[in-house]
């Protein structure tokens, strides 16, 4: 059995910095992804990461923004220590290798971002989340005799020992397919959001709220589920992102008519309104007819002189050509919001500790709540660091004043009996596993978007539990052990599935509008009764739900207008 | 929508089977991918289809393929191009077969190379080269690939303690290792490298272009001790041909082979001694071009083993022992009518360009000096974008710096 003081699942920002502290603090570390490290979601991050580091910038500023943009729904002694703790881990990158922009005295160069009150984004170009998870795995490289990596392997349950602690995790090879339970002290699960329970998305293949459904089956907490970031301009069919660098830029957003529709939702900020603002704006002008044929608005960017679109927005223009064969240069290109972050997770501390001792969570998987109802943008991948580092540190601390535990051989073999299941079932037996979260996801996107009612969500409910008994005997094609992704796939539905319903169960839950959570039926924020954190847990017969209080340390709430 | 075929290199490895062709028929739109064909195959008619994907934006490296023999991300090609391009194939191989991977032989290979008669030709697509292969399109890049990257030290070599703050470097040189911090590991460099197929423990497009991030990253201590492992190593930067498929292969214009060009060039300016005289023998090129506007055989071998009057008045042991030993090759060279005939390789014998030609050559090695840029796209664009904004920026008016970018994400 492979035995490590310190087991972190996923490899993204989140999981490479987790395992880089635990390992500093002299433990051993296993670090296990699914996919190769470097092919983590995290890559997709172009814009940059904030940390108040200026001369003249302050962690109150940055603080108080990320705040507001949570619609105060942010824990603020979370966000407290974010921000103070952002410009030691920049700088702590830097000297790692990542290769920040500079400005002409050579020093590192910012650049002004959406919802900020002062130029505090941290780049590389625009690869940023590349470049920082690129030199994070230079370093897994360097550190590999006290880091095991294990590279293709996938997690499909948790085990907790009798104390209901957590001891280990069930995994499959995914080269040979053999099953191994790994024994560690700590765990810590780093497997990024769920984007993939909407269709389209910006989020990977690989998103598929594993890390979340893991330890909702084990009785871990979960929170602010029904906190889902819809970003204002995604392109149709694919859902692949145009940076909000486009908008920062000048590009205008205009209806099917023409108009330039923000002057009535947002006459001062226009364009550069808040992302659910924005989104909401081009939802409504698509509901009520004003948008083109396919469902879109269009995003003008032919305003923006030719020379700064090659200059700043070089990815968008091969997105553009590649991607949608227009070239953004010379006319609009179709857009409209599309499921993009998952600000709610597995509930934890600032020390990324859950409710279940030894298991631990980081980055989008969990919920500090640092983002609260909406993201600021770019203080993603600060989540991701300051709190996969936290984790790290304290999982390692706690292995070191823990005796091991053994893992018993049965959640073993209850995962060996569930795929035994999947693979028993012939072809034709029920549907395919494809159409299942096609439907789910079209589903997620009608009902539990950017505008909900209560009617709608109720809808998805029981789409989604018709879909969870589908599921049961749904088929798949692969029934071998070398690289068999149907068999993946099957089991990453059933993730899929306890998110989807989570998320409507909290949506429906949540009787105001707040951040990402718009309710036609509800249409007001109401800190008298919603400025409380929603909690959600297993039982045997759903998710019971439960409220935590929201902390506010200074920062008391106001109307929040852009 | 349109209706496309694609026929796909596949292998089951539990099957006791070896590789074979399948074709399937799929319906998309032209600009949806190559990597979408195969998920629309994967999703509705054959789950064991088995491909490496996650972002499906050519940004994870995860969905390297060969597409009609190019190496590339199924992921960035756009179907309908792939379509385009197996046509022209299809049409000018009529007599040979279309793409150049290693196991030709394999089962209903030879009806690839068959021009379709009436019948769309299919687009035909592969697992990358260079590489053993796992399953289907996965390849095993753990023992090539990653193997190789570690080979390089991939790490920053800092010199002493960091300081308090941040580095404090030249603008310019982080911007001009992004360019290889660029690459996403994807292998389609790999893939299609020559030399690789020749020498296949030669460290590799990425690898180098890895490396080349360390050597020109002013925060790393070891640039020259960097730089004498991978010239003193017999697979290291001078085994590269100079083919250029690495970079036509590259779906992040990393230009790999620049990135070594650029190795090789800091290596001669470090004094290293190059076993192939690499860069000498480009300076040499450059050199007698200069002069005399072609290449004049007689002087290169002088000049790249022995340059300028002092080389010739004092030539180095190793010098005179390269030109003798080159005398083989020179004989063969004229032999078989690649190079000029014996008299012609007497120095001074060389015929000068006509008219003013020469002044032409000597002008657009001004301009060349005077423009003393790399191809880097973070610091240039792609040519045709530059160009046509150039032309464009006769007309804009000065163009007020932005306030600044609001970033993605
Ligand atoms: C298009 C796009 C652009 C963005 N831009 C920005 C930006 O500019 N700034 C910003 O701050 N944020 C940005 N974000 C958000 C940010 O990129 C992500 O929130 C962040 O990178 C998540 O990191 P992570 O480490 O939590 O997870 P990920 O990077 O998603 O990593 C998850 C890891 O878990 C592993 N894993 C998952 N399930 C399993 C399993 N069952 N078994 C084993 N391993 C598993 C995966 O293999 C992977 O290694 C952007 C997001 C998107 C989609
Ligand atoms: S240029 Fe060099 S590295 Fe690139 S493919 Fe050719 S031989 Fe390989
Ligand atoms: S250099 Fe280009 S082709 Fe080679 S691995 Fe990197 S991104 Fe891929
Ligand atoms: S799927 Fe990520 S590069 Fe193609």
């Amino acid at each position: 059995m492979p035995t490590h003081d310190v087991l972190v699942i996923g490899a993204g920002l989140a999981g490479q910095r987790a395992a880089l502290a635990a390992a500093e603090q002299g433990v051993s570390v296993g670090i296990i992804s699914k996919v190769h490290p470097v092919r983590s979601h995290s890559n997709a991050a172009q814009g940059g990461i904030n940390a108040a580091l200026n001369p003249g910038d302050s962690w109150e500023s940055h603080a108080f923004d990320t705040i507001k943009g949570s619609d105060y729904l942010g824990d603020q002694d979370a966000i407290e220590i974010m921000t103070k703790e952002a410009p030691e881990e920049i700088l702590h990158l830097e000297h790692l290798g990542v290769t920040f922009h500079r400005n002409e005295e050579g020093k590192l160069g910012t650049r002004a971002f959406g919802g900020a009150s002062a130029a505090r984004t941290y780049y590389v170009a625009d690869i940023t989340g590349q470049a920082i998870m690129h030199v994070l795995y230079e370093q897994l490289m360097k550190h590999s005799d006290s880091v095991a990596r294990y590279e293709e392997w996938f997690c499909t349950a948790l085990a907790i020992d009798e104390a209901g602690e957590c001891c280990g995790v069930v995994t499959r090879n995914v080269a040979d397919g053999s099953m191994e339970l790994f024994q560690a002290k700590s765990v810590i699960l780093a497997c990024g959001g769920n984007g993939q329970v909407w269709k389209p998305t910006t989020n990977a293949l690989i998103c598929t709220g594993d890390g979340i459904a893991m330890a909702y089956r084990v009785g871990a907490k979960l929170m602010d589920m029904e906190m889902i970031q819809y970003h204002p301009t995604t392109l149709a069919g694919k859902g692949f992102l145009i940076t909000e660098g486009a908008r920062g830029e000048g590009a205008h957003l205009l209806n099917a008519k023409g108009e330039r529709f923000m002057e009535t939702y947002a006459p001062n900020k226009m364009e550069l309104a808040s992302r659910d603002v924005v989104s909401r704006a081009e939802q409504t002008e698509i509901n009520e007819g004003r948008g083109f044929p396919d469902g879109t608005v269009a995003l003008d960017i032919t305003v923006v002189p030719k020379k700064r679109v090659h200059e700043a927005l070089r990815e968008i223009v091969l997105v553009g050509r590649d991607f949608a064969g227009v070239d953004i240069t010379r006319e609009p290109i179709h857009i409209k919001p599309g499921n993009h972050y998952t600000m709610g997770g597995v509930k934890t501390d600032v020390d990324g500790r859950t409710d279940i001792p030894g298991l631990y969570s980081a980055g989008e998987t969990a919920c500090v709540s640092v983002h609260g109802g909406n993201r600021l943008g770019a203080n993603s991948l600060l989540d991701t660091l300051i709190f996969g580092r936290r984790s790290g540190v304290d999982a390692a601390t706690r292995a070191k004043h823990t005796d091991a535990s053994k893992p018993s051989p049965k959640v073993l073999e209850d995962e060996d009996a569930m795929i035994a299941d999947i693979n028993s079932r012939e072809k034709g037996s029920g549907r395919r596993v494809s159409e299942i979260k096609l439907e789910l996801g079209q589903t997620m996107d009608a009902k539990v978007a950017v505008f909900r009612d209560e009617a709608g969500i109720n809808e998805a409910i029981e789409i989604v539990a018709r879909l969870r008994e589908e599921a049961k005997t749904a088929y798949i094609d692969d029934h071998g052990s070398v690289f068999n992704q149907d068999l993946l796939g099957a089991i990453e539905l059933g993730y899929m599935l306890d998110n989807a319903e989570c998320t409507c169960l909290a949506a429906l839950e949540r009787k105001e509008s707040r951040g990402a959570q718009y309710r036609t039926d509800f249409p007001e924020r109401n800190d008298e009764e919603w400025l409380k954190h929603i909690d959600l847990e297993k039982t045997d017969d759903g998710p019971e739900i439960s409220y935590s209080e929201v902390t506010i340390t200074q920062w008391q709430p106001e109307a929040r207008t852009y | 929508m349109a209706d496309y075929k694609i026929k796909v290199r596949r292998f089951q490895p539990e099957s006791g089977q070896g590789p074979y062709w399948e074709e399937f028929k799929v319906e998309l739109e032209p600009s949806l991918s190559v990597l979408d064909s195969l998920l629309q195959v994967k999703d509705r008619e054959d789950g064991s289809l088995s491909v490496r994907c996650s972002c499906r934006a050519a940004i994870c490296g995860s969905c390297g393929m060969k597409i009609n023999g190019q190496s590339g991300l199924g992921c960035k090609t756009q179907i309908g191009e792939a379509q385009e391009l197996a046509e022209k194939m299809a049409r000018a191989t009529a007599s040979g077969p279309r793409t150049r991977e290693a196991g030709r032989e394999i089962a209903g290979d030879d009806e690839r190379a068959q021009p379709g008669a009436e019948e769309a030709a299919p687009i035909i697509i592969e697992p990358m080269g260079n590489m053993p292969v796992i399953k289907d399109l996965i390849t095993d890049m753990e023992s090539t690939h990653w193997t190789k990257i570690r080979r390089v030290t991939p790490w920053l070599l800092p010199h002493g303690e960091a300081p308090e703050r941040e580095y404090i470097v030249e603008p310019e040189s982080m911007i001009d290792i992004t360019q290889s911090m660029a690459c996403i590991q994807c292998g389609a460099c790999v893939s299609s490298c020559l030399s690789m197929e020749a020498d296949p423990d030669f460290i590799g497009p990425a690898a180098l272009a890895k490396a080349y991030r360390f050597v020109g990253d002013p925060r790393d201590a070891e640039g020259v001790e960097r730089l004498h492992d991978l010239a003193e190593d017999p697979h290291g930067i001078y085994d590269c041909t100079h083919c250029f498929s690495c970079v036509d292969a590259c779906p992040k214009d990393v230009a790999p082979m620049d990135q070594i060009m650029r190795l090789r060039r800091k290596a001669g300016e470090a004094g290293i001694e190059d076993p192939n005289s690499g860069h000498s023998h480009e300076l040499a090129f450059v050199k007698i071009i200069e002069k005399k506007g072609t290449l004049d055989e007689s002087l290169l071998l002088q000049e790249s083993f022995a340059p300028g009057i002092k080389g010739k008045l004092v030539p180095s042991r190793r010098a005179i022992k390269e030109m003798l030993g080159s005398i083989p090759t020179a004989i063969r060279g004229i032999k078989t009518g690649k190079m000029r005939s014996l008299p012609k390789l007497i120095p001074g014998i060389h015929h000068k360009l006509p008219g003013t030609a020469q002044d032409e050559v000597q002008a657009i090695y001004k301009h060349a000096e005077e423009h003393n840029e790399e191809f880097n796209l973070y610091i240039k664009g792609d040519e045709g974008e530059l160009a046509e904004i150039e032309a464009e920026e006769n007309l804009e008016t000065a163009i007020a710096a932005p306030a600044g970018e609001e970033a993605p994400s």
